[in-house]
């Protein structure tokens, strides 16, 4: 499945729904629609990987480029995520450990900025 | 003996087209349903792997895909980019990642190595036989 890409607000936060395939091939969509989110002012980024069904290390390697990005900027940074396939590849990865990760939007929203 | 056999060139656009093909055969032999998603990562990532490889070295010839099911579901994928820069399974912790001085390449590759070494038990990562390159050789049991 071709990847989606739609922008949201919620308060201050913007909110970048994420579905279908995110791998070497479109990542590098995903990297400039992050780019252009953050060029244009967004501090408060949550990206919803819920209807991702796949994600391979080169959007994994974009992800953690947006939450340094966004950490220089003293920004924020988060992803939604509750599929247990997609929570494997972070725990494998250690990349649980670096980014925030919220079951939903709503948590993510309200979790701090 | 490969029961498949794919090549294709080295793009990106080609890595997909390879994930599902590599999960169509293993579903065919018999792989467990609850495994296919991680044999769809791991020939994603090794051809991910391959396919960066090949366009840092400036190498034209096609990356090739080997499934075959003769007692286990083997994938060998195969670089031909010089070995040196090939091998080197770099395992990075959380503070290794979250290194600004980390560029996103490398943390591709070490997220990339990570994956495979997680998800593949029986994986291993060698010279070609012949010639200049790599092989990243997957096995997974069959359940029938």
């Amino acid at each position: 499945m071709e990847l989606s890409l739609a922008t949201r607000t919620v308060g201050e936060h913007t909110v970048l729904e994420v579905g279908g395939e995110v791998d070497v091939y479109t990542a590098p969509r995903l990297r400039e629609r992050l780019l252009e989110l953050i060029d244009a002012g967004a501090r408060h980024v949550v990206v919803d990987l819920g209807r991702v069904d796949f994600l391979d290390s080169t959007g994994l390697g974009v992800l953690v480029g947006a939450l340094k990005r966004l950490r220089t900027a003293d920004g924020t940074f988060a992803l939604v995520c509750d599929k247990e396939p997609l929570l494997k590849i972070f725990r494998i990865t250690a990349l649980d450990q670096v980014f925030p990760l919220y079951p939903t939007v709503e948590a993510a929203t309200g979790a701090g900025k | 003996m490969a029961t498949v056999r794919l090549s294709f060139s080295p793009a990106p656009v080609h890595v997909r087209t390879a994930r599902l093909v590599g999960v169509a055969v293993a579903r065919r032999a018999g792989v467990r349903e609850d495994l296919l998603d991680e044999v769809r990562l791991a020939i994603g990532e090794a051809c991910t792997r391959a396919v960066a490889l090949h366009r840092q070295y400036g190498v034209v010839e096609p990356v090739l895909v080997e499934m075959s099911d003769s007692g286990a579901y083997s994938v060998r994928v195969v670089d031909r980019a010089p070995i040196e820069a090939s091998i080197g399974l770099a395992a990075l912790d959380a503070d290794q990642l979250a290194n600004e001085s980390l560029n996103e390449d490398d943390l591709t590759t070490g997220v990339g190595f990570a994956l495979l070494a997680g998800f593949v038990e029986d994986l291993q990562v060698r010279p070609v036989d012949e010639g200049v390159g790599t092989e990243v050789r997957m096995v997974w049991p069959l359940a029938r």
